[in-house]
């Protein structure tokens, strides 16, 4: 088995602007994001022998984009959390010698549309005969079906639902890269747009434009590195359905249920050890289901955890402390602006620091309630 | 018959009979040959357990409302405000459908309140199983 601590994170870099990037397709924000993990680390792309991205950008186009030829390519694509399975994945392969420094990377033209390729779901397929009759358009429609059967059978109130998207805009009034900054209050929240009953717009994510890359390589290779290592402790990784209405039970993600949990005993911590967190949060319910399903509240506690202040600047579980998909960026597949944060704050360099925070967990979802990824991360080597 | 531009189901030869049984007004589920549990969507073998050895039955049409939203903005085929919701069928299964005969307002669609199918035309090929709040709760 891997060791905890055995493989490293040594490079980690966004694009150089995030929000909306009409400058750049696609493609290029993979490939700007990558060019500065490896500004910092000293990297070349000769130097890289392992690529993954998630469709539709396949690792072929990443790597002669790039100019690189990998001995090890994984092109896992389950939604937004994909990079965290590619952390785990490549992790895995350094570990069994068959890369040695692997490049993951993200771009997305969510917001500009510049060579962005939409994949309606095909008529034939199961989403296009028993979702798509039915006039869901989006995540926004798909992501909630849940939500009402959560509140229902957890007691979770309008107000509690509003409440995770005022404290994400607190934390993102910390951090000068945040799409939205301005504070708001529960009722800002409750008489916003309605989008998708039960959620309006300042429950639903943002959609921009942006690129993430991270560079992985052992712990021993690592200390060569200018950068700080950030050690990764465990991962996990599952998935459910790729129909929301298959979900077996509403109010909790089976996949979030098996990657969390994985990633938590392959660390080998106790949560209470936990200093940081990330909940990928496409939508506002999303850190009540993570901060429950990966045993951080009890079934039912979640809301009230965060009502209580538990998830804000200083509270004892700092939670989303970018601001979130909610009011940071969602590019389409967020996970790796979660990374990012969670090695920002292993690094000691983020924008809403948590002062002296030593472990973090970097919890995504893919699709709706379709996959899961876990990471835990800590800038000590156990 | 369905407002036009509604996006239109393609079967394939797993699930063609559920589309035929819904043109004839006919729920069909499957049935695993060996637990006798009934499973949605269609496929020729249990989720359960992997037998092939499956059947097809007529369920009820009966069902209770799991969750829904309620869509605010428009969509080709649809006027909203309109529910996209998710049904649970009396034999277990659920399955996403819209309702129909109804308000569609939180004060009107109650969680767990009696549905029933109610089978409408998409198009002269296909018929969606539609729900309404079953007549005797109304």
């Amino acid at each position: 088995m891997i060791r905890p601590g055995e493989i490293a994170v040594v490079g980690a870099a966004e694009s150089t602007k995030i929000g909306a990037v009409p400058g750049m397709s696609q493609i290029m924000l993979h490939a700007d994001a990558a060019l500065n993990a490896m500004a910092e680390t000293g990297l070349k792309p000769g130097d890289i022998d392992g690529v993954a991205c998630v469709g539709p950008m396949m690792p072929q186009q990443i790597a002669h984009y790039l100019g690189i030829t990998p001995k090890w390519v994984d092109g896992t694509g389950v939604g937004g959390c994909s990079f965290m399975l590619h952390v785990r994945h490549a992790a895995a392969a350094i570990h069994a010698g068959y890369a040695k420094t692997i490049l993951i990377t993200h771009g997305e033209s969510g917001k500009s549309r510049i060579n962005a390729t939409p994949r309606p779901p095909e008529p034939e397929s199961l989403n296009g005969q028993f979702e798509v009759p039915y006039g869901p358009f989006g995540p926004p429609t798909l992501f909630p079906i849940p939500v009402l059967r959560y509140m229902k059978e957890r007691g979770v109130s309008h107000e509690d639902l509003a409440m995770v998207a005022v404290v994400q805009r607190e934390w993102a009034g910390r951090n000068p890269r945040a799409m939205f900054r301005d504070p708001i209050t529960v009722d800002d929240v409750l008489n916003s747009r309605m989008i998708a009953y039960p959620f309006r717009i300042l429950q639903c994510c943002l959609v921009t434009d942006g690129g993430g890359a991270l560079i992985l390589t052992s712990a021993d290779r690592a200390k060569d590195f200018p950068t700080k290592p950030v050690y990764i402790l465990g991962t996990g990784e599952s998935v459910e359905t790729n129909m929301v209405s298959q979900m077996k039970d509403f109010t909790s993600s089976s996949a979030f249920r098996v990657a969390g949990p994985t990633a938590i005993e392959a660390a080998g911590i106790d949560r209470s050890a936990v200093d940081h967190m990330m909940i990928y949060d496409a939508f506002a319910h999303l850190p009540l289901y993570g901060l429950e399903d990966l045993g951080f509240c009890k079934p039912g506690e979640a809301a009230g955890f965060i009502r209580e202040g538990n998830t804000r600047p200083g509270g004892k579980l700092p939670l989303n402390t970018n601001g979130g998909g909610l009011s940071y960026t969602h590019t389409g597949m967020y996970g790796m602006f979660a990374l990012q944060e969670s090695i920002r704050q292993m690094r000691g360099t983020a924008p809403a620091q948590v002062p002296g925070a030593k472990i973090s967990v970097c919890h995504g979802v893919g699709g709706m309630f379709s996959a899961s990824g876990t990471v835990v991360f800590s800038n000590e080597q156990p | 018959m369905l407002a036009p531009g509604r996006p239109k189901p393609k079967p394939t030869p797993e699930t063609q009979h559920f589309w035929d049984g819904c043109k004839e007004g006919k729920l069909l589920l499957q049935r695993c040959g060996d637990t006798g549990k009934a499973y949605f969507p269609p496929r020729p073998f249990s989720p359960y357990t992997g037998t092939r050895n499956v059947e097809v039955f007529e369920a009820s049409g009966r069902a209770t409302l799991h969750s829904y939203v309620i869509h605010h903005r428009p969509v080709p085929g649809f006027t909203p405000p309109y529910a996209i919701a998710v049904v649970e069928l009396e034999e277990g299964p659920r399955m996403m459908t819209n309702i129909i005969d109804c308000e569609q307002t939180p004060e009107a669609l109650q969680l767990d309140m009696k549905m029933e199918v109610a089978f409408t035309p998409l198009d002269e090929e296909v018929t969606l199983p539609l729900f309404r709040p079953a007549k005797e709760s109304k």
